[in-house]
């Protein structure tokens, strides 16, 4: 088994190893979205409390949970991709970052929509969706930086350590915010109160957590084969893929 | 089953906008975000040259 | 080489005088357009004025962040200093001190007369001055990680303050609220006592990860 790992730490044979797992996550995507949805639609009750509006919950919790779990998935990579110079894990914390991005940006989306008709703003200063936006704020740090660097190995390095200050930081920002959030509580609304969630309203939200794993590591994999093509484009092996035209 | 017709589906019970908003726009990014990894990769192949197949 | 890096850095500084004006009126113009923007009235600017003094603080120490490293690195100097057997993180811990003084502590001088603009009561002034002593190098020691991270790179300047104001967020939280709880009659010590605690915390990290960064950036 370990010989078969590192193996697939190079570049060049986790290519066609992920080419071979895409397909796998996407149908598995696939299959827990339909099954999530339908659960979420059309089995989950009406939220006696909420109503129908509270089925914004099937995506927005999946979307502010994959944000936060990314971003130290990103660090994890980026971190290992400084200590032990290996390529492929400073690759994968590039390719990660978009769609964490994107995750953030669908949480705070959709939290305003939900938030307009449940509190009737479409925006508070709660500690959740304060570090929310914080977090959206690391993220596009993190790319902005990697994109302003010409050279590969420097922005990996660079990001890695921006990625790892963050990720230091994160718990102590998210305290902060929410002791500051504390203090001013007089203008913001409590949504700590979860009402009791009915069973196949938990399930549906889990299947949809599910579901955004398998989108993840698909498009994920998707980037980092692109990314390994862009930066190895003069190496032997990818020279050899395009022989055989199957790059 | 939650709903009697179509129509009381897309209204979700007078929240029909936001609830559809989150999931257009979710909807959207994923179709964006799969799009443009394509088409980077596109591109990669128009640097290439002379590629036809597209399999893995 | 502790010393003799703060000695060198403050001698260019005071050759150069113009720098340190620039980060001390950009300052003073932020916190003057805030009453402007808002109207004069007075209740209204009192419970401003922390949150304006402490962001235009922020704005102000980063705006020469970017001098920190950018002209030893331009002239080479910094390259020679990599190769000496010195500690780079105690070379930049100087350099992030020297940059402290030149912006930092003009900072925390004015902030009483600004305080006094906003009709800060006199122990609020007292506080706004101790928080800001306290925060300021804090600014400095992060910001010398985001200055090492974009050295030489085009759009450095901008760059810096996507990278460095989020993680200023909690400084900036503690430092305001600490004025607030003055004014509000509350307890302000255990503000004052976080912050300091971020001081210690980045006086041993954040030197560190500069160096770090620094390593990265001059390969």
């Amino acid at each position: 088994m370990a010989i078969n790992w590192f193996k697939y730490s190079s570049p060049a044979s986790f290519y066609t190893l992920a080419g071979k797992m895409i397909p796998i996550f996407v149908i598995a995507a696939v299959i827990f979205l339909v099954a999530g949805l339908y659960i979420g639609f059309f089995v989950a009750p009406t939220d006696f409390q909420q109503g129908e509006a509270y089925r914004i919950i099937f995506i927005h919790v999946p979307a502010a949970w994959m944000s936060m779990f990314l971003y130290v998935v990103m660090a994890f990579w980026a971190a290992i991709g400084l200590a032990f110079n290996t390529r492929l894990s400073s690759m994968f914390a590039t390719a990660i970052a978009p769609t964490g991005a994107m995750f953030t940006f669908l949480a705070l989306w959709t939290g305003a929509l939900w938030g307009k008709p449940m509190w009737g703003t479409w925006w508070v200063w709660d500690a959740r969706l304060t570090s929310e936006l914080i977090l959206f704020f690391l993220y596009i740090g993190f790319m902005s930086l990697q994109a302003a660097i010409d050279d590969p190995r420097r922005a990996d390095k660079a990001g890695a350590i921006i990625a790892i200050v963050g990720v230091v930081n994160i718990p102590i920002i998210y305290f902060s915010v929410q002791w500051w959030n504390t203090l001013h509580q007089g203008a913001s609304v409590s949504i700590n109160q979860a009402p009791a969630m009915a069973s196949t309203m938990l399930t549906g939200m889990l299947v949809m957590v599910l579901a955004s794993w398998m989108y993840s590591i698909a498009v994920i994999l998707k980037r980092v084969r692109v990314i390994i093509l862009e930066r190895e484009s003069h190496s032997a092996w990818v020279t050899e893929l395009q022989k055989k035209g199957a790059v | 089953m939650n709903w009697s017709s179509w129509s009381e589906f897309f209204s979700m019970g007078g929240y029909g906008l936001y609830v559809w908003g989150s999931y257009a726009v979710v909807f959207l990014c994923i179709v964006a975000e799969v799009l443009l990894i394509s088409n980077r990769r596109r591109t990669l192949e128009k640097q290439y040259g002379h590629i036809h197949d597209l399999n893995k | 080489m502790f010393i003799w890096i703060i000695k060198r850095d403050l001698l260019l500084a005071v050759r150069r005088q113009s720098d340190v004006l620039i980060t001390l009126f950009f300052f003073i113009i932020v916190v003057s357009l805030f009453p402007l923007s808002v109207g004069p009235e007075m209740n209204l600017l009192r419970t401003m004025a922390p949150g304006v003094v402490w962001v235009a603080a922020l704005l102000a120490s980063m705006l020469s962040l970017g001098r920190m490293f950018s002209n030893d690195y331009l002239d080479g100097t910094l390259e020679q200093m990599l190769l000496s057997p010195q500690s780079l993180s105690i070379l930049v811990l100087g350099k992030a001190f020297a940059h402290w003084i030149v912006s930092g502590v003009p900072l925390v001088l004015m902030a009483p007369v600004l305080g006094i603009q906003y009709d800060l009561p006199f122990d609020a002034l007292l506080v706004l001055t101790g928080a800001l002593l306290l925060g300021t190098p804090v600014l400095s020691l992060i910001g010398a990680i985001g200055a090492a991270l974009t050295l030489g790179l085009r759009g450095g300047g901008v760059l810096v303050s996507l990278l460095v104001l989020p993680l200023y967020i909690p400084i900036l939280i503690f430092g305001a609220g600490a004025v607030e709880a003055n004014m509000a009659g509350i307890a302000f010590d255990a503000h004052l006592s976080l912050i300091g605690a971020f001081l210690l915390a980045s006086l041993v990290f954040a030197p560190w990860a500069a160096a770090a960064s620094l390593r990265v950036s001059l390969e």
